[in-house]
C-alpha cells in the first residue's frame, strides 16, 4: 500500500512520539522546555566531533549531550545565574563551537540542513532499531523513576525530607533527556525535537486529571501529529519534518477546543459532584 | 560531649512537662550545640533541643530568627557546620512545609497527591482525609483548593507516612483566626490519638499557647524555653516581642477558657482543662529555664 520508506518514517516517528510523551511532560512540568532545544543545538558539536574523530555520529551526539547535561548540573549548583541563562550560554556556545569545528574538518561534507530539519523519510532499519531499542530502555528507566521523579517535580524539599534521592534522580532524568534528543535528532532534526517534547504535552494538559493521564495523552497526541503530518506531507508534497510540527500545532489547538466539553462531561455526568460535608 | 548531655539532662528536669515524659519517652530527635552558617552569616549557634514521643514542642521567634533553618537542619535539608543532630533509629518524620506551590501545569488530584507520600489505597486516603476534616476534597485538583484546605491536605500527607514525629512549619499561616484555632486543636488531637511527637514552628506565641507542652523561643540561639506561661513572662521573650506580645498572650489564654457554640454564645469548657498542665493553678512558681545554649 505504502512505499517502504514511508512505512519506516511512520514507525520511526511514532517511536519518537511515544518516547517524547512522558519525557516531554516532565520537561514541561519542570519548566525545562528549553532543555531539549539547547541539547539539540549543542548536538551539532557532537556531529562535528564524530566527523573529526571518525566515530559514529550518534555516538558523538550522545557524548556531547551528556557532557552538556553534566556542565549544566554543575553550573546549576551556583545560584547566581538561572537555568534558562545557563541553557542559552551552553546551547549557543556548543552550536557555534560545532559550526567552527566542522569548518576545520577537511573533505567532510556535512548536510547541515539534514541535521537541522532532519530527514524522517530517510529512516532506515538500523535507525528503527536504535529508536525502539533505546526508546524502550529509556521508558523502562522512567517507569522505575516515576515515583521519586514526580515527587521531586511537585516539591523538591518535601521529596527530600521524605527520603527521595533528589540529586541522583535529577541527574538520571537529564541524562535520559540527553539520550532521547540524540536518538530523535536524526529522525525529526535539531529544530523539531523540542516541539515534539513540548507541544504534545501541552496539548494533553487540559484533558488530563492526573500526571499519568497527561503522559499517556501526550504520547497519543504526538502519534496523531506524526501520522497527520506524514500523510499531509504525502498529500500536499510538503517537507515532512515541519509538517509534523504543524500537525502537532493543530492537535494542540484542537485540544483547547475539546477540553471544555470533555471537562463538562467528566464533572457532571461521570463523577458525582463533590458534595460539601454538611453536619445536620 | 559529656558536658553537653549533662546539661541536657539538667534542663529536662527543670521543665515540668519534660519531667513527666522523662519517665517513659526516649528522645526522637536530640540536637546538641547546633550551628548553621549561610556564607558568612551565622544563622544558628549553640542550639540544644530534644523532642520526645507524645510531646508538642513549639518553636517561636521573630522573622529571620532561624526557625525554618533549624527545622530544615533537623530534616536534613540544610547542612550544619557545628554540633550534632541525633535521630532515633528508624525515625519516620512527617513534614508539612510552610507553603506549597504546585504549578497548574501539573494535573494533580488530592488523592493522587496523597498517594505520593506512601503506597496507600483509597480507604486509607478516605480515613486520613476524614481525620483532618476535608473528606470532600479527594477528587479535587490541588491547585483549585483554598489555602486552609491545602494546609489540611498537607497535614494528611504527613500523617499518611505514620510518622513518629510531625514537623509543621507555620501550619496556620495561611488561614483565618478560627482556622488557626482549628488547626491547633487538630494538632492536639493528633498527639493524643497517635502519640507522635510534634515540632511546630510559629512566629508568635498566641496560637501555640493552646496546644503546647514546651516553647522554645529562638533568635539565632535559644533565648528561653519552658512552659508557655513561663516563656511569655521571661524577660528575653518580652525583650524580643515587646510587652504587648506578653499581654496579648495572657488575653488569648483567658479567652480560651470558654468556647463558642454555633450561634456565638459562650460555653464553658468542662472539667478536662483542669487536668492539663497549662491550666493548673499557679500555686508554685515557674522558674524560667535559663537559655540552654549558653
Amino acid at each position: 500500500m505504502f512505499d517502504d520508506f514511508f512505512l519506516r518514517a511512520l514507525l520511526g516517528g511514532i517511536g519518537v512520539a511515544l518516547l517524547a510523551g512522558p519525557l516531554g511532560c516532565f520537561v514541561v512540568w519542570r519548566r525545562m522546555a528549553y532543555l531539549g532545544d539547547s541539547l539539540a543545538h549543542g548536538a551539532l558539536l557532537g556531529v562535528a566531533l564524530g566527523l573529526a574523530l571518525g566515530i559514529d555520529l550518534t555516538l558523538g551526539i550522545v557524548a556531547v549531550c551528556v557532557a552538556l547535561v553534566a556542565m549544566l548540573l554543575l553550573l546549576q549548583r551556583q545560584r547566581r545565574l538561572a537555568g534558562d541563562t545557563l541553557l542559552v550560554i551552553l546551547a549557543h556556545g556548543a552550536l557555534s563551537l560545532g559550526l567552527v569545528a566542522v569548518s576545520f574538518v577537511h573533505g567532510a561534507r556535512l548536510d547541515l540542513m539534514a541535521y537541522l530539519f532532519g530527514d524522517i523519510l530517510a529512516v532506515n532499519r538500523i535507525d528503527l532499531i536504535w529508536i525502539y531499542g533505546g526508546g524502550l530502555l529509556i521508558l523502562i528507566v522512567i517507569a522505575f523513576l516515576w515515583r521519586p521523579l514526580l515527587a521531586i517535580t511537585v516539591h523538591e524539599e518535601l521529596a527530600r525530607a521524605e527520603g527521595a534521592r533528589v540529586t541522583l534522580v535529577s541527574i538520571i532524568f537529564m541524562l535520559l533527556i540527553a539520550l532521547s534528543v540524540a536518538l530523535a535528532m536524526k529522525i525529526v532534526g535539531v529544530l523539531l525535537i523540542a516541539s515534539l517534547l513540548v507541544i504534545p504535552a501541552a496539548a494533553a494538559r487540559r484533558l488530563a486529571q492526573t500526571p499519568e493521564q497527561m503522559a499517556a495523552l501526550a504520547s497519543l497526541a504526538g502519534c496523531l501529529a506524526v501520522v497527520g503530518g506524514l500523510f499531509g506531507s504525502l498529500e500536499w508534497d510538503t517537507p515532512s519534518g515541519p509538517s509534523i510540527v504543524v500537525a502537532a500545532l493543530v492537535v494542540f489547538l484542537l485540544s483547547l477546543v475539546i477540553a471544555g466539553p470533555v471537562l463538562f462531561v467528566r464533572r457532571h455526568l461521570i463523577q458525582a459532584p463533590h458534595a460539601p460535608i454538611g453536619k445536620p | 560531649m559529656n558536658a553537653l548531655s549533662d546539661k541536657k539532662f539538667s534542663t529536662e528536669v527543670t521543665t515540668d512537662v519534660a519531667a513527666d515524659l522523662a519517665s517513659g519517652a526516649k528522645a526522637l530527635v536530640s540536637v546538641d550545640g547546633l550551628g548553621v552558617r549561610y556564607g558568612r552569616r551565622q544563622v544558628l549557634s549553640g542550639v540544644n533541643l530534644s523532642i520526645s514521643g507524645g510531646e508538642i514542642v513549639s518553636l517561636i521567634g521573630p522573622n529571620g530568627a532561624g526557625k525554618s533553618t533549624l527545622i530544615r537542619a533537623i530534616l536534613g535539608l540544610t547542612a550544619h557546620q557545628d554540633g550534632h543532630i541525633k535521630k532515633a533509629a528508624g525515625l519516620v518524620i512527617g513534614y508539612m512545609p510552610q507553603r506549597l506551590m504546585i504549578d497548574a501545569v501539573l494535573p494533580l488530584t488530592v488523592q493522587r497527591f496523597l498517594r505520593m507520600a506512601a503506597k496507600v489505597g483509597r480507604r486509607e486516603i478516605n480515613t486520613v482525609l476524614e481525620e483532618v476534616g476535608v473528606p470532600h476534597l479527594r477528587g479535587a485538583q490541588v491547585q483549585e483548593i483554598s489555602g486552609g484546605e491545602l494546609q489540611r491536605v498537607l497535614m494528611a500527607r504527613a500523617l499518611l507516612r505514620n510518622p513518629d514525629l510531625l514537623v509543621l512549619d507555620e501550619p496556620a499561616q495561611q488561614v483565618d483566626f478560627q482556622g488557626q484555632i482549628d488547626m491547633f486543636d487538630l494538632i492536639e488531637r493528633l498527639r493524643r490519638e497517635r502519640g507522635c511527637g510534634v515540632l511546630v514552628v510559629s512566629h508568635d506565641l498566641h496560637m501555640v499557647m493552646s496546644a503546647t507542652d514546651r516553647v522554645l523561643c529562638l533568635n539565632g540561639h535559644i533565648c528561653c524555653s519552658g512552659a508557655p506561661e513561663a516563656v511569655s513572662a521571661h524577660p528575653e521573650y518580652v525583650a524580643l516581642f515587646g510587652p504587648r506580645a506578653a499581654e496579648s498572650v495572657a488575653l488569648y489564654h483567658h479567652h480560651h477558657r470558654h468556647a463558642h457554640d454555633l450561634a456565638g454564645e459562650v460555653l464553658p469548657i468542662g472539667g478536662s482543662l483542669e487536668a492539663e498542665p497549662r491550666a493548673h493553678p499557679h500555686a508554685h512558681p515557674h522558674s524560667p529555664k535559663p537559655p540552654s545554649g549558653t
